[in-house]
C-alpha cells in the first residue's frame, strides 16, 4: 500500500456504526425468542364461557366452577350475611369498590352487594395478593385471624381476609377487592361466566 | 525407555504449555493462609454439592416426563419403578436443601470475618450472583414435579413480578405462557432448570474461583499473608504463612467432604424428607390449580424471605412494597462491602458493636424463618388464639426491622466513628485461643 496514513476519525466512524447496526440486528433477533415466551394460540382459545347450574346451591353455600383453568366462587348468601355487609364498611380498603378496586368489577356489580342479584356472590376465587385460593368462612364467629369475624374469605397462604362482598379488610397484605368476572343469568337456575348481560343481549 | 506417563506429559505440555503452570497457579503453588478453622470447609461443600446436583440431575432428566400430565407420575415411577430411582431422587432433593445450609454457612463465614472487604468485592459480589442463580435453580428444580406445593409455590412466586407497576399482568403471562402456571411453564423451568442455569452457575463458579485465586484467600484473622514476611519451605518469594493448597487443604477438605457426605447420607436414607421441611407432605398431591395447601409455604430456604414479603402489608393500593422488601433484603447484601466502611475485617478485632449486630442479624434470618414456615403461627394459635396474626405480624415485623437495621447500623457505626477496635495483628495467629 502506497498511502500509510490512517484516518483515525473514519475508521472510529465505521467502527460505531458497524456496532450499531449489527446491536440493532441482535435486539432483532431477539424479538421471536422472547415473543416465544406470550401465551401460544392453543392456551389463548382455551378461554371459552362456561354455563353452570346453580339450583342445587343451599343457601349459605359456596360452589367453586372452573373457568379459563381459574376456580370461580359461586355463593348463595344468607339474608344474615347480607345484613352483616354494611357493618364492615369502616374496616375495608375500599367499601364502595371506587378507588383501589373500581377496575375489580364489572360497572353492573359496582354496588354494595358486588353482584347483579344480591344473593349471588360471583367471584374469581383468586387472592388480589399473590392469587392463592382463598378459603370460604362462612359462619359468623370469633376467628384466630380476626375476633369480630363476620364471614368471608379468608386466604392461608399470607393471611388476607375479604368479608361476604370480596372486599378486602385493611392491614392485610391483598391490595384489593376479589375480582368478579363478567357473569349474566340465562335463567333463574343459570348462569353464564364470561359474558356480560348486555353481551348476551 | 522413558515411562509412559512421562511421555504422554511430555506430548501435552508441548502442545499444551499453559495447562502444567495453570494447574500450580491454582493448586501446587495457590498459598492460603494456614490458619483456616471449620468455617473454611463450607466453599468445597458447596463445590461437592454442586458435583452432586448435576451427577443426579443427569440421570433424573432420563426418566422424568416434561409435561404437566405426566410429570408427576413419572416422578412416582422414579421413585418406585426405576432401579435405584429413588436413591438418584433422594440424592438430589436433600442435595438442593444441604447446598443452602453450606451457602449460607459460606456467606456467613464471609460476614464475620469480613471476607467481602476491599480487595475481595468481586469475589463478593460474584459469590452473591452465585446465591442468585442458585435460588432460581433452586425454584425451578421444585416446580418440576408438578405436586400441589409446586403448582401453589411456582404461582405465588410468578406473581411477584405482578406486582410490578404497569407491566406486572402482562410480564406475568409471559413468565407462565398461560394464564395461570402450565404445560408451557413447566417446560420452560424445565429447560432454564436442567440447561440455561447450570451454565450461568458453572460460569460464576469458575469467575468466583479465578476472582479469589486473583487476591488471594482472606483468613479468621483478616490480614493479609501477601503483606506478611516472604519465604516458605516451598518457595522464598512465597507468604511465610501461606501453604500450598494442594496438598494441604484439599486433604483438610477431603476430611470435611467425608464427614459431610456421612450426614448427607443419613438424611438420604432415615429422613430424606426430614419431616416435612426438605420435601413437603402437600408436595406428595399432584398439582390442582382450584385447591390452595391449607398451609403454603416456600421451600425452608426461600422462608426468611418470604416472611419479609408477608410481613409489609400493602400501601396506596399496591401490594408491590412487601416484593421490593424481599428483593431489597438480597440486594443489600450485593452491596456490603460498601455499606461496612470498617478498617479492620475479622470479627476477632472489630468492636462490641459490630459482635451485637452480626449475632443479631442472624438471629433475625432465624426468626423470619420461623415465621415465614409458619411455626411462629401455629405456636401463637396455640398460645393466644385470639390475638395470633396481631402478635405473628408484630414478631414478623420487628424481625423484619432487625434485618435490616444490620445494614442502617453498619453503615453509621463504621462511619461515625463509634467501632472501637482492637489492634490487629501483625501476622496470622496460628495457635489462636
Amino acid at each position: 500500500m502506497a498511502n500509510e496514513v490512517v484516518d483515525h476519525g473514519r475508521r472510529r466512524f465505521l467502527t460505531a456504526t458497524t456496532v450499531v447496526v449489527g446491536g440493532v440486528g441482535v435486539v432483532a433477533a431477539a424479538v421471536p425468542f422472547i415473543k416465544s415466551w406470550e401465551p401460544s394460540a392453543r392456551a389463548k382459545s382455551a378461554g371459552a364461557p362456561v354455563t353452570v347450574d346453580i339450583s342445587k346451591i343451599e343457601s349459605g353455600q359456596k360452589v367453586t366452577y372452573p373457568w379459563r383453568g381459574l376456580p370461580v366462587f359461586v355463593v348463595y348468601r344468607t339474608q344474615a350475611q347480607l345484613d352483616a355487609l354494611p357493618s364492615q364498611d369502616s374496616r375495608l380498603v375500599d367499601a364502595k369498590s371506587n378507588q383501589g378496586s373500581a377496575e375489580q368489577q364489572p360497572a353492573y356489580a359496582q354496588n354494595a352487594n358486588r353482584s347483579i342479584k344480591p344473593q349471588w356472590l360471583v367471584l374469581v376465587g383468586l387472592c388480589t395478593h399473590l392469587g392463592c385460593v382463598p378459603d370460604f368462612v362462612p359462619v359468623m364467629k370469633p376467628e384466630p385471624f380476626d375476633p369480630d369475624w363476620k364471614g368471608g374469605f379468608y386466604c392461608p397462604c399470607h393471611k388476607s381476609r375479604y368479608d361476604m362482598a370480596g372486599r378486602v379488610y385493611a392491614g392485610v397484605p391483598a391490595p384489593k377487592n376479589l375480582l368478579v368476572p363478567p357473569y349474566h343469568f340465562v335463567d333463574d337456575t343459570h348462569i353464564q361466566i364470561g359474558v356480560d348481560p348486555k353481551e348476551a343481549g | 525407555m522413558a515411562n509412559v506417563f512421562t511421555r504422554v506429559g511430555d506430548w501435552v505440555t508441548e502442545r499444551a504449555p499453559g495447562l502444567m503452570p495453570a494447574y500450580r497457579k491454582h493448586m501446587t503453588e495457590y498459598y492460603a493462609p494456614k490458619n483456616f478453622n471449620l468455617w473454611y470447609y463450607f466453599g468445597s461443600l458447596a463445590l461437592v454439592v454442586l458435583v452432586n446436583q448435576i451427577v443426579t440431575g443427569i440421570f433424573l432428566t432420563m426418566n422424568y416426563k416434561t409435561s404437566a400430565a405426566e410429570a408427576f407420575n413419572s416422578v412416582e415411577y422414579i421413585m418406585r419403578d426405576v432401579e435405584w430411582g429413588w436413591l438418584i431422587r433422594y440424592m438430589h432433593s436433600t442435595g438442593a436443601s444441604l447446598f443452602f445450609v453450606v451457602v449460607f454457612l459460606h456467606m456467613f463465614r464471609g460476614l464475620m470475618y469480613g471476607s467481602y472487604h476491599k480487595p475481595r468485592e468481586l469475589v463478593w459480589l460474584l459469590g452473591m450472583l452465585i446465591f442468585l442463580a442458585l435460588m432460581a435453580e433452586a425454584f425451578m428444580g421444585y416446580v418440576l414435579p408438578w405436586g400441589n406445593m409446586s403448582f401453589w409455590g411456582a404461582k405465588v412466586i410468578i406473581s411477584l413480578f405482578g406486582t410490578i407497576p404497569v407491566i406486572g399482568g402482562s410480564l406475568v403471562e409471559w413468565i407462565m405462557g398461560d394464564y395461570l402456571p402450565a404445560d408451557a411453564t413447566l417446560n420452560r423451568f424445565f429447560a432454564l432448570h436442567v440447561i440455561a442455569l447450570p451454565i450461568v452457575l458453572l460460569l460464576l463458579v469458575v469467575l468466583h474461583l479465578a476472582a479469589l485465586h486473583e487476591v488471594g484467600s482472606n483468613n479468621p484473622d483478616g490480614v493479609d499473608v501477601k503483606h506478611g514476611p516472604k519465604g516458605n519451605r516451598w518457595d522464598p518469594k512465597a507468604p511465610t504463612d501461606g501453604i500450598p493448597f494442594h496438598p494441604y487443604y484439599t486433604v483438610k477438605d477431603t476430611f470435611g467432604v467425608g464427614f459431610f457426605l456421612i450426614i448427607a447420607a443419613f438424611i438420604i436414607f432415615f429422613a430424606p424428607t426430614f419431616g416435612g421441611w426438605f420435601l413437603e407432605h402437600d408436595n406428595f398431591l399432584p398439582a390442582n390449580n382450584l385447591v390452595t395447601p391449607t398451609h403454603i409455604k416456600p421451600s425452608w430456604y426461600f422462608t426468611p424471605f418470604y416472611a419479609i414479603l408477608r410481613m409489609i402489608p400493602s400501601f396506596f393500593g399496591t401490594a408491590f412494597w412487601g416484593v421490593l422488601g424481599m428483593f431489597g433484603a438480597i440486594a443489600l447484601l450485593f452491596l456490603l462491602p460498601w455499606i461496612d466502611a470498617g478498617k479492620v475485617r475479622s470479627i476477632r478485632y472489630r468492636g462490641t458493636g459490630f459482635r451485637v449486630a452480626l449475632l443479631t442479624f442472624a438471629g433475625s434470618f432465624i426468626g423470619l424463618a420461623l415465621v415465614g414456615a409458619g411455626v411462629v403461627g401455629e405456636k401463637l394459635v396455640e398460645w393466644v388464639p385470639s390475638d395470633a396474626t396481631f402478635w405473628e405480624n408484630t414478631f414478623g415485623r420487628v424481625m423484619t426491622a432487625l434485618y435490616f437495621g444490620y445494614f442502617v447500623f453498619l453503615w453509621f457505626y463504621t462511619r461515625l466513628g463509634w467501632e472501637k477496635t482492637k489492634p490487629v495483628p501483625e501476622r496470622v495467629v496460628f495457635d489462636h485461643d
